[in-house]
């Protein structure tokens, strides 16, 4: 990005790159105290939104919280919302704004703030407990798993999650919906479901598809897909995952037809 | 770097977008809306649906199973009696049909943002206080895709029938007109639709595990797949095309529009 604030002169970057100044507005506060405040950071070409939060923190403010690690995309650890929109900052180019935009960041908004950009995401945890592990047919060990990847591969898309939790964040019937947080398990988890209610080897005893409804609140979802468009991993959630799901409850739930072909026993 | 300074803006705002995100919901309500307002005056305009010189029958109006249609417009019979002049004709296929599209699980998308905002856009907060989405009776009833997904499939047959006798030339024998490769669009677009239906998708090979099994439903699972990769443009396109097949043959039917003959 080429861009300058205002009239203020352009800078020179360490390796010569131009640079600018661009506005940052970001929460700071704790729990459900806070507001939103204004800064002016410097900004080198090529940047991306948790660097200019870095610099925010080396140069200005070091108390700022942001949780971060890999700066790659791939640990799911700076989720957070800029201008409105669930994203990862290490993965938010600064060239996406306009020069004159100011550029707001804030925290998940589904989970509690701990502090700053910093949420409480335990939700999360609690719910992928729920979630039946995958179940191995007796006799067969670890290591001895043999499948075709025609089979698995529907399972492995699931496997790029990065846990960055956007799709929860991003999901209204708990974003907009404090009081579904019990019913509801959110995208993330239902994709768990789904991964191993499709995987070939998984010999659960119990009906995935049906504890998708009832424990994990599968009726809640009506399939909006912000949940696919705002994942970095570019999972096709809802349509290879949710609707999926819904399709196997409505086999044992809602159409008679598949009854009457069952095998008993 | 200059002094921080705060600013009034609660995180609880309803959104913190500032992009046009309210541009998309409204393109779709507007699309949404002219359609079924057309559909329902067609509906119950009830005339120019066959043009009998060129063989064209309007697709609201397909199949024609009222005794009430008009001589050679039913291709498989009158089932159905007059009941009443304004009962026209579509009453007995159209719901079935806008059934397939109402439980379509891309217009449930695409109502649920444009008028039901539930949410209007991704991380824009929705006007309601309680939310139950389709755990609950009447969008319970959702899961009935499937079954019209069914008469979807049998209605396309029909249609797919209504594009062969539109070969026929006006003076005999074979004939194509603009009003025929239109109407071969429509179906070609009205296939793809209902054949990308994520039920469709999940009937073909999504239910089972084991592809390595079922080779050739692996194969069919994997073109639906593919074509359910465009389930929202088919969706659009369809519904345009019948909208437009029907104007058309309208105005064929009516002799606002002299059909142009490519062959007879």
């Amino acid at each position: 990005m080429t861009a300058t604030v205002g009239n203020v002169e352009p800078l020179r970057g360490r390796n010569g790159a131009m640079g600018q100044r661009v506005r940052l507005r970001v929460w700071r506060g704790s729990g459900d105290e806070g507001e939103l405040r204004d800064y002016e950071v410097e900004a080198e070409e090529g940047e991306v939104v948790l660097d200019l939060l870095h610099r925010l923190q080396a140069t200005h403010c070091p108390d700022l919280a942001v949780r971060w690690n890999c700066k790659a995309g791939k640990c799911g650890s700076c989720s957070a919302e800029v201008n409105g929109r669930p994203r990862l900052t290490c993965m938010t180019r600064m060239s996406l704004f306009d020069p004159e935009e100011t550029v707001t960041v804030t925290p998940m908004r589904t989970f509690p703030v701990i502090k700053d950009l910093v949420c409480d995401v335990s939700y999360n945890y609690v719910k992928a407990r729920e979630v039946p592990g995958f179940t191995p047919p007796a006799g067969v060990e670890p290591g001895q798993y043999r499948m075709w990847q025609r089979d698995v591969e529907r399972s492995q898309e699931f496997r790029k999650c990065i846990e960055c939790f956007l799709c929860q964040d991003t999901c209204h019937v708990i974003r907009d919906h404090e009081e579904n947080k019990e019913a509801f398990s959110g995208p993330r988890f239902l994709m768990r479901v789904a991964e191993l209610e499709m995987h070939p080897l998984d010999d659960y005893d119990g009906d995935r598809a049906e504890e998708a409804r009832g424990e994990h609140g599968l009726g809640l979802c009506n399939i909006t897909k912000c949940c696919t468009e705002v994942c970095p991993e570019h999972i096709r959630i809802t349509d290879n995952a949710l609707i999926p799901l819904k399709e196997r409850l409505a086999d044992r739930r809602y159409d008679p037809i598949p009854w009457l072909f069952r095998r008993r026993g | 770097m200059a002094a921080p300074t705060t600013t009034s803006g609660p995180r609880r705002t309803r959104t913190l977008r500032t992009d046009r995100w309210w541009l998309p919901p409204l393109g779709t309500a507007l699309g949404l809306s002219a359609f079924v307002v057309y559909g329902l005056v067609r509906t119950f305009m009830n005339t120019w649906y066959w043009a009998p010189e060129q063989h064209y029958l309007a697709p609201f109006f397909s199949p024609c199973l009222s005794e009430a249609c008009v001589p050679g417009a039913s291709h498989l019979g009158t089932p159905f009696p007059d009941l009443a002049p304004w009962v026209p004709p579509p009453v007995f296929v159209l719901p079935f049909v806008f059934g397939f599209r109402l439980t379509c699980y891309y217009y449930r998308k695409a109502y649920y943002r444009a008028f039901w905002l539930s949410p209007p856009a991704c991380a824009v907060t929705e006007p309601h206080r309680r939310y139950t989405g389709e755990s609950r009776l009447p969008l319970l009833l959702q899961n009935a895709h499937r079954y019209f997904f069914y008469a979807a499939v049998l209605v396309a047959a029909v249609l797919t029938y209504d594009t062969v006798l539109a070969f026929h030339g006006v003076n005999g024998g074979v004939g194509v007109g603009l009003g025929t490769l239109l109407m071969v669009v429509n179906v070609v677009l009205l296939w793809g639709y209902t054949l990308s239906c994520h039920s469709c998708r999940h009937l073909v090979g999504g239910r089972i595990n084991h592809f390595s099994r079922h080779p050739v439903r692996y194969r069919l699972w994997t073109w639906v797949s593919r074509l359910n990769g465009r389930h929202m443009s088919l969706a659009w396109a369809s519904l345009f095309s019948v909208a437009l097949v029907d104007l058309y043959v309208m105005l064929v039917a009516s002799g606002a529009f002299p059909d142009p003959r490519l062959i007879n």
